[in-house]
């Protein structure tokens, strides 16, 4: 079971601990700035974080201690734009897409040792094999004629905010981008295919609606045991692929809910997913004011809400894309809401503890 | 020589002291300061070079008007301020 949590939140990162007592806030880095994406390194037990300041811009850091001491490294950065390079127009804004770092929004690890990939507002995708001694823009993605498709979608700029290293084949990428949809390589990045029949859009002309490069997938999640079967937490809908992204159907009966951003999938039982559903796109709040996790435990034949320990009156938490966190075992999950509470349930989502309900908002969970 | 002060926001996230460097542009006597201190770049610059949004130079009491190529003019005595503009944050 693990035993440390780590939160990226609106003022710095928060560290948590399992302890005999249960789980306590423990320490907090980077007081007073935006902490948008962690990531906790197995492979070699440093902890990754990205670092925004209002001011001077986001920064990389990783710490070799758990978070006891940090160094700064390279962060992401786009190379000069050539001038020769047409713009690339945002159709909605109508103001060219800017050749400049705005946010970190994704970083995973991949296949070979220290390297890394990198997620970002403006919808660049950055690759590292040092470790994030140094970075490099994937052009290929970033030169792809699909990417004028690619909107913002409650930010000013498209992002990519999920990217999925395929445990059976390391060259094997899937990235989801908001709104640009799914994207697959399956070279370690050389080249790109925008996937996703069957996902449906809601927020364009008819002609559009199952367009896979507009779509806007908030999250998606695989199993490591069944890396075929997908969850996507969309913008309108639930979506369940069982073919690797290439298909998808919509789920029609979630319960309570079909919108929220986060979902997360059980490591070893590909037919267990956990979502956390708000209102609708209009109403971005829990459901009834009344806080639930959604799961299924048989593929999307049948969800139930989990109430236990989740407050039941007046409770209008939103939980972000990168905010549910499930370890290795399944058995471990944590949330953390826009309004500063993280709960935490060590029986599989059957009953929660509140961590703290004094945080600042909360941008990214993740269990160390 | 021109001198370049950093606001001390800036200074306490990373290196950023008072600097006496060349320059008879606010572009070149940042990028002797760079040369100094290369970490401080990026937190003054955006990835194309220009300043950043929420990042204002003054040149003697002046903001400074071409924050793409930053070309203003620098005197030999004048004194360059880097702040944090009164946003974001």
């Amino acid at each position: 079971m693990s035993t440390k949590l780590y939160l990226g939140t609106r003022k710095g990162l928060i560290e948590a601990e399992r302890k005999a007592t249960g789980w306590h806030v423990t320490r907090i880095s980077f007081l007073g700035v935006q902490v948008p994406m962690l990531l906790p390194d197995a492979r070699n037990d440093l902890l990754y974080a990205a670092v925004e300041h209002g001011h001077f811009g986001t920064k990389f850091h990783a710490s070799h201690d758990a978070g006891a001491s940090w160094e700064e490294r390279a962060c992401p950065a786009f190379p000069p734009k050539p001038e020769d390079m047409p713009e690339v127009i945002n159709f909605v804004s109508q103001q060219p897409i800017p050749w400049d770092l705005k946010k970190v929004w994704a970083l995973e690890a991949g296949a070979a040792p220290s390297e890394l990939w990198c997620g970002t507002l403006p919808g660049g995708l950055f690759h590292s094999l040092d470790g994030g001694a140094s970075w490099q823009l994937v052009e290929s993605l970033w030169n792809d004629p699909g990417r004028a498709k690619w909107m913002g979608g409650g930010a000013d700029w498209p992002g990519i905010h999920t990217i999925l290293v395929d445990p059976r084949n390391p060259h094997r990428l899937l990235i989801a981008v908001s709104c640009g949809g799914v994207w697959e390589s399956t070279d370690n990045g050389a080249s790109w295919t925008n996937i996703g029949s069957g996902i449906r859009a809601e927020y364009v002309p008819p002609e559009q609606i199952y367009d896979p490069g507009i779509q806007d997938p908030h999250r998606i999640a695989w199993s490591t045991a069944d890396p075929d079967t997908i969850w996507m937490q969309h913008h309108n809908g639930i979506f369940h692929s069982m073919d690797g992204g290439k298909n998808w159907r919509e789920i029609l009966n979630a319960n309570p809910s079909n919108f929220g951003f986060a979902v997360a999938m059980h490591p070893q039982d590909p037919q267990t997913a956990w979502f956390v559903p708000g209102i609708k796109d209009e109403l971005r709040v829990a459901c009834d004011g009344a806080l639930c996790v959604m799961r299924t435990r048989d593929g999307g034949q049948t969800f139930e809400p989990l109430r236990h320990g989740l407050p039941q009156d007046h409770a209008y938490h939103l939980v972000y894309r990168h905010c549910l966190d499930v370890t290795a075992d399944g058995r471990t999950l944590a949330f953390g809401s826009t309004t500063g509470s993280v709960w935490i349930s060590e029986n599989g989502g059957d009953s929660w503890e509140r961590l703290s309900a004094d945080l600042p908002p909360v941008y990214c969970v993740r269990f160390g | 020589m021109p001198t370049v002060h950093f606001t001390a926001n800036l200074a306490s996230q990373t290196a950023a002291p008072v600097c006496q460097v060349d320059g008879a542009t606010v572009r070149e006597a940042l990028n002797a300061v760079f040369t100094q201190h290369p970490t401080l770049r990026s937190y003054v610059l955006d990835d194309q070079g220009a300043v950043r949004q929420h990042v204002v130079v003054f040149i003697d009491g002046t903001a400074i008007t071409d924050r793409q190529r930053l070309a203003d003019a620098v005197l030999p005595n004048s004194e360059i301020f880097v702040m944090q503009a009164l946003s974001g944050g």
